[in-house]
């Protein structure tokens, strides 16, 4: 029998592509096919493009051709992602497609353009083959907020993966694609990847553009890989990352070769690991927080220290006033920049009420879902006269805080600190969705870190009750390439553990083409 | 700490351009005040000595040649438009009268 490709890591594909073994469009089709027959029970995708995935596909493959005729030299320029397949979240434009953010006020719209991360995927040869489910607009830590039903987590069905780039997530987890893109506005790239136990990185604010993706909170926004292990993450943001001038918040700091550069062999990546200094917040593990995640980060903060690190208990003091500046500056910066959605000039329009402003209230009223509204609205109300400076203001001001708290344990010379991406595993569907503050609590250990701007990879560290549990690793500004070293170190040291070689639990229900979706699930119980 | 009444949340509903029916403004007065309730937690903190963070790398003024670049396709700009009169996005009427 032919092997299954899509079980392959993105480098391991690579290798049989540049090998000869496979061609881009064996990979893709193989993925494609698995999109398209274990989705139903999943949910994770909101479009796929069979036809244009293929197309690129078959030009990757001719690259290749090229290049081989060019001589090894010529192969060895080839990107590491040259062929392979790799999933969007539904914020990034792609010339011609859709791109709903999770919402209905989007429905039917088609991006003018690409987004700058859409033109370094197809300059690096990778294949997108579609859109991936999310949290309206990125707002929520479940996915249960997209317009278009939810997502489902891998190792349980009746469990979400986690968000807001929730479908992300699923896809990579549940093999559909190697690869998926995120965004990051309070940890919603980390907090699925540890909820379905992969790897995930939100980089350091500045370090990808955005041009082209759905805002949510302009100064808190980046956008981030997804992948099975830390080398394929690295070698995603390797591809997508450096300045833009069409994002004038794209910093002129050049991208690490050394992302491509991650070690293969275990013991060498462990190496990395001896002499280094590593800090673990105690603010970090919150009271309520799930036994087994505490359990589970104590032993890999063990591993580190077994391999060589140096390991300090530090204190990050504001941490417990993060969750309410979050909630005051995500939201301002989000009512601002939802304030676009007028029905006007694209997606969804409601005409013909008594004068303008009735047409605005409908078509927002109708086009905006629950969530979002509430963000909305406290981001107006924040920002509203004689509340500026008690809320926004204020905020910003412990922003400073929050951020002096993290500047001061890197100035004192840590390569990075170590803690859980969040205080629980995946929890089931509508656990959270009746009080919102429980909800928003999902994000308490990733949101400091948007806050101050630095950059963060959550990757699996072991199984709490069956479920996934997520390490996070957070870096000073521009230590994308540490933290990568970090990550692949801890993966070697721990290359033996059983629980690497558990698969996600209901990955075999996803087969039953009669398996329930997400949205049936729910409505059925 | 503030606390929001019904009108408040009907008037910041208004602020926000958002039509919501009798329903949703009674379930967000709850949710809100809630939520703001969190917020109280900042008094704590003395921030009278603390500069705001606005945003956290230190890029200013950042400016393009100003050097004339071809624009997005009209035709794909505009098929996006709910109503068009030509190469134009028809908008409601903001004056009234005829």
């Amino acid at each position: 029998m032919a092997e299954d490709l899509t079980q392959l890591l993105a480098h391991e594909m690579a290798a049989r592509l540049r090998a000869g073994d496979t061609t881009s469009r064996e990979l893709t089709a193989a993925h494609l096919a698995r999109a398209h027959a274990t989705d139903r029970g999943l949910h994770a995708w909101l479009t796929i493009d069979d036809g244009r995935a293929l197309a690129e596909a078959d030009a990757a493959d001719a690259r290749l051709a090229a290049a081989r005729a060019g001589g090894t030299e010529a192969v060895a320029a080839l990107h590491p992602l040259h062929g392979i397949p790799v999933a969007l979240k539904d914020l990034v434009s792609v010339k011609g497609g859709q791109c709903t953010a999770g919402s209905r006020i989007l429905e039917g719209y088609r991006a003018p353009y690409d987004a700058h991360i859409t033109g370094r995927l197809h300059a690096v040869g990778a294949v997108i083959l579609g859109k991936t489910n999310m949290d309206e607009f990125a707002m929520g830590s479940s996915c249960e907020h997209s317009a278009f039903g939810p997502t489902a987590n891998p190792w349980d069905l009746e469990r979400v993966p986690g968000g807001s780039s929730g479908g992300a997530a699923a896809s990579v987890a549940a093999f559909q694609t190697p690869l998926s893109i995120g965004t990051d506005t309070g940890g919603s790239i980390r907090q699925p990847a540890a909820l379905c136990g992969i790897v995930g990185m939100k980089p350091t604010y500045g370090r990808v553009s955005r041009y082209g993706i759905v805002a949510f909170a302009s100064s808190l926004d980046q956008i981030g890989p997804f992948a099975r292990d830390v080398r394929d993450a690295s070698a995603l943001l390797h591809a997508v990352a450096g300045r833009d001038e069409r994002d004038s918040t794209s910093a002129p700091v050049p991208v690490p070769d050394d992302l491509v550069g991650l070690p293969s062999s275990d013991d060498e990546a462990a190496s990395w690991l001896r002499g280094r200094r590593l800090g673990v917040p105690r603010e970090y593990f919150v009271a309520g927080m799930d036994p087994g995640v505490e359990a589970r980060i104590r032993e890999a903060v063990a591993a580190l220290e077994a391999a060589g690190a140096t390991v300090e208990e530090v204190s990050l003091p504001h941490t417990d006033y993060g969750l309410a500046t979050y909630y005051i500056v995500a939201p301002a910066e989000a009512s601002a920049n939802l304030a676009r959605y007028d029905g006007v000039r694209f997606g969804h329009s409601v005409r013909g009420g008594e004068d303008y402003l009735a047409d605005y209230l409908a078509t927002r009223g109708s086009g905006f879902g629950p969530e979002v509204k509430r963000r909305i609205m406290l981001g107006t109300y924040a920002l509203s006269a004689g509340y500026y400076d008690a809320f926004y203001l204020k905020a910003l001001k412990v922003r400073t805080l929050i951020k002096r708290d993290f500047d001061q344990l890197f100035d004192a010379g840590f390569d990075a600190l170590v803690a859980p991406t969040s205080p629980d595993v995946a929890f089931r569907f509508g656990e959270k969705m009746a009080d919102p503050v429980r909800m928003y609590l999902s994000d308490a250990c990733t949101l400091p870190v948007n806050m101050a701007g630095l950059p963060g990879v959550s990757i699996p560290c072991g199984l709490s009750g069956g479920l996934p549990v997520g390490l996070q690793l957070i870096g000073p500004a521009w230590s994308e390439a540490t933290l990568m070293r970090a990550a692949r170190g801890y993966e070697g040291a721990t290359a033996d553990a059983a629980w690497r070689r558990v698969l996600p639990t209901d990955l075999a229900r996803l087969d039953d083409p009669a398996v329930p979706t997400p949205a049936e699930r729910i409505a059925g119980r | 700490m503030a606390s929001l009444t019904r009108a408040d949340v009907e008037h910041v509903a208004y602020l926000a351009r958002l039509g919501l029916t009798p329903d949703e403004l009674a379930r967000l007065e709850g949710q809100l005040n809630h939520i703001l309730d969190q917020y109280a937690k900042l008094a704590e903190l003395d921030t009278d000595a603390i500069p705001p963070t606005a945003q956290t790398i230190e890029l200013e003024n950042i400016l393009r040649d100003d050097v004339a670049r071809p624009s997005l396709d009209p035709e794909a700009v505009l098929a996006n438009a709910p109503e068009r009169d030509g190469d134009a996005f028809v908008v409601p009427a903001i004056l009234g009268g005829e």
